[in-house]
């Protein structure tokens, strides 16, 4: 049994508490022995992106001392990965980074990869369309970039493409980015709510009934959104969506 | 608001007229998509990097090899440390031939100097012989995109102003017949210049040689048809061979507007009889720029515009919103070396999505550096208003499980309490441009797995 520690962000915990506990069963569902005993509420992204090093140090510190003890872990979260993997090695350099940054992992990335399943046997039948966080897809290459010649691809891809009923809605622009940004979001209220509809729009214009991301932080931008222009659609995290479709 | 937010608030108030400019240039990427989808497009890209990177490395050496092969072709090359050593000497090889009249192709630099205003006040009149940019100087603007300096006009404003300035008929607005006319009214403006100025794309230190692309051909003209040709570069223009601008070549075009190569691509190495060539090499803050191992790699810029193009952010707020003759990330990067105080803002008009690190053709990493500019100016005291509070809030609340637990419990209570229609106000950012406030879970993950699974 592979053991692994469920790593909740901050926003996840109190926003999306669902998408947490779906990746908690989807996880024991797939055999794995899942500890609850990460306790560190953030990993300091949003204050790194903000400039605000000093306290992206010290808060980065609390997760490090939480990671430590665990071989793997997982997050619901493609821009935290991105964040610890990419950027706290650089905050605060040694052992304790370099540990965090090896053994953490996002969702789709850890199921396809260290427990060797990159696809599920599942029935959804819906038409879905994928939005993948630009740090899942740049940053971490969890999906195919236009500027790159890549065609879509990745886990998140492969695992929903092989869900029994579920069609993958083609979208004109799959690979832009949905305007959350962080701290952009209030920053550039106005720029980041366009993106925003213009993402929506691609969504809903292909006849998507569900939008399915694994980044919980572009959800909460895109449902605001959704939710502001009483749309119909439905809103999930990858974690729920696996979850639901292999019950 | 101020700065980028407000701008760009300003630029989106047109809803329909900010969906065209986000389309147009959209366009531009996708032709840039089809013409770079080349089987050695990564390996030249690495390649342009590393002649860039090579070039910075060695920047004097090449820059004195330029001199030296330069001035043996019978070229003058003129040294300026800033904009105003540059104006002064462009102005001083005008005076001396007794030049009142000047045809300008497209150069950014010469924006960067303000070369235009500077020899208006001093009575010299200088007509900008690319379209794009004839276009935005007869309106009395700036270029709005590096490469495309009328992209936010629409051709029946064109035909408005044509007619306005060039006597085209009323109400015309093909293409075809609005270009005619403006060959005819730059023909008169080259003819009659007393003498070219150009930018260039490159200074290839082996040759000597000013290297310039257009697809118009007008700078060209510019420099063949007048006595006296003068080329301002920025000196992070210089590569070292031939060979280097090979690479250069096929990376800029394709990069810029999705073409193998630009119509026309001048390797000019020599006055030609009887006519005088000068190059002002321009430093301007670059050396400064050099000197910062962080931010250097900026100097690797081809000017090529395909970050512009591809940014979500640029798209849908216009250059203007920039308030920098470089605009997009790139110029998001730029502008704060130039001044911290007044391009704070710009750092931050970016969802660091990555697009321009993976679309640029020498791969300068555009958003590590966005995010070491925020660093800076939060170290300098230079933070968005209210940024400072709320981190400094958000450090403690999320410092430990704890203060953690307590403030979110403090949060959900304010939720239930406080009517949602105050919260939604005005003052705030989140709901304000159309977007619903996310809602606290009754329950946190962390609860319900203290009450499901007995955790402490």
């Amino acid at each position: 049994m592979i053991r692994v520690a469920l790593a909740v962000p901050c926003y996840v915990d109190q926003f999306r508490p669902q998408a947490a506990r779906a990746t908690l069963a989807l996880l024991e569902r797939l055999g794995c022995d899942v500890s609850l005993g990460f306790d560190a509420p953030c990993c300091g992204q949003p204050m790194f992106n903000a400039g605000v090093v000093e306290a992206a140090r010290d808060v980065a510190a609390g997760w490090l001392a939480a990671s430590g003890a665990f071989d793997a872990i997982v997050m619901p979260s493609g821009s935290c990965t991105h964040h610890l993997r990419h950027h706290v090695p650089a905050l605060l350099a040694g052992a304790a980074s370099a540990h965090a940054a090896r053994v953490t992992y996002e969702l789709c990335e850890f199921i396809a990869g260290p427990l060797g399943r990159p696809t599920l046997a599942g029935h959804f039948p819906h038409r879905v369309a994928m939005h993948l966080g630009c740090h899942a897809r740049r940053g971490l290459r969890l999906g195919g970039a236009t500027e790159l010649h890549q065609p879509e691809s990745g886990p998140m891809h492969a695992m929903l493409g092989a869900l029994d009923g579920l069609t993958l809605v083609p979208l004109d622009r799959a690979d832009e980015c949905c305007g959350f940004g962080g701290t952009f979001a209030v920053g550039e209220p106005d720029v980041s709510v366009s993106m925003g509809r213009d993402k929506l729009g691609d969504v809903t214009g292909h006849g998507a009934e569900v939008l399915v991301s694994s980044d919980p932080s572009c959800l909460l931008h895109l449902d605001g959104i959704a939710r502001h222009g009483r749309s119909a659609l439905r809103v999930m995290h990858i974690a729920e969506l696996l979850e639901e479709a292999t019950r | 608001m101020t700065g980028h937010p407000a701008a760009a608030a300003r630029f989106l108030d047109d809803a329909a007229r900010a969906a065209w400019h986000d389309q147009s240039l959209w366009f531009m990427r996708q032709k840039r998509d089809r013409g770079s989808a080349l089987p050695e497009w990564e390996s030249l890209r690495f390649a342009g990097s590393a002649l860039k990177a090579h070039a910075m490395s060695r920047l004097a050496d090449l820059l004195e090899e330029f001199e030296r092969r330069a001035t043996a072709n019978g070229v003058v090359v003129h040294w300026a440390r800033d904009a105003r050593e540059h104006n002064a000497i462009v102005l001083g090889i005008l005076r001396t031939a007794h030049v009142t009249r000047v045809s300008k192709s497209k150069s950014m630099l010469t924006e960067e100097c303000g070369l235009n205003p500077f020899l208006e006040a001093q009575g010299i009149e200088v007509v900008d012989t690319d379209l794009g940019e004839r276009i935005v100087q007869l309106a009395g603007e700036a270029p709005s995109h590096i490469v495309i300096p009328a992209i936010h006009w629409k051709r029946e404003e064109i035909g408005a102003l044509f007619h306005r300035t060039m006597g085209t008929p009323a109400g015309e607005t093909s293409p075809d017949a609005l270009a005619a006319a403006a060959r005819v009214h730059l023909r008169d403006a080259l003819l009659h210049a007393g003498a070219g100025i150009t930018g260039a794309n490159a200074l290839v230190a082996e040759t000597g040689g000013v290297v310039v692309c257009t697809n118009e051909g007008n700078a060209d003209l510019g420099m063949h048809s007048a006595p006296i040709h003068i080329a301002c570069v920025g000196i992070e223009k210089i590569i070292a061979t031939r060979d280097d601008l090979g690479v250069l070549l096929r990376l800029l075009a394709r990069s810029g507007t999705g073409q193998p190569v630009t119509a026309y691509t001048t390797h000019v190495t020599a006055p030609r009889p009887g006519a005088a060539m000068h190059v002002v090499l321009v430093d301007n803050g670059r050396t400064a720029r050099l000197a910062d191992a962080a931010m250097r790699t900026a100097l690797h810029c081809i000017r090529c515009g395909a970050c512009l193009n591809t940014c979500p952010v640029y798209r849908r707020s216009g250059g203007y919103s920039y308030g920098t003759v470089i605009q997009g990330p790139i110029g998001a990067i730029l502008a704060p070396a130039i001044d911290l105080d007044a391009h704070q803002a710009l750092p931050y008009a970016s969802t660091l999505c990555g697009s321009c690190v993976d679309v640029c053709p020498v791969r300068i990493d555009i958003p590590a550096q966005l995010l070491a500019w925020r660093a800076r100016g939060a170290a300098a005291g230079r933070l968005p208003r209210g940024y400072g509070i709320v981190f400094e809030v958000l450090r403690r609340v999320l410092g430990t499980p704890a203060t953690f637990a307590r403030a979110t419990r403090w949060a959900r209570r304010v939720q239930r309490l406080v009517p949602a229609a105050w919260l939604s106000g005005r003052w705030n950012p989140w709901t304000r441009p159309g977007r619903a406030l996310p809602v606290l879970a009754d329950e946190s993950f962390r609860e319900w797995a203290r009450r499901e699974r007995n955790q402490p």
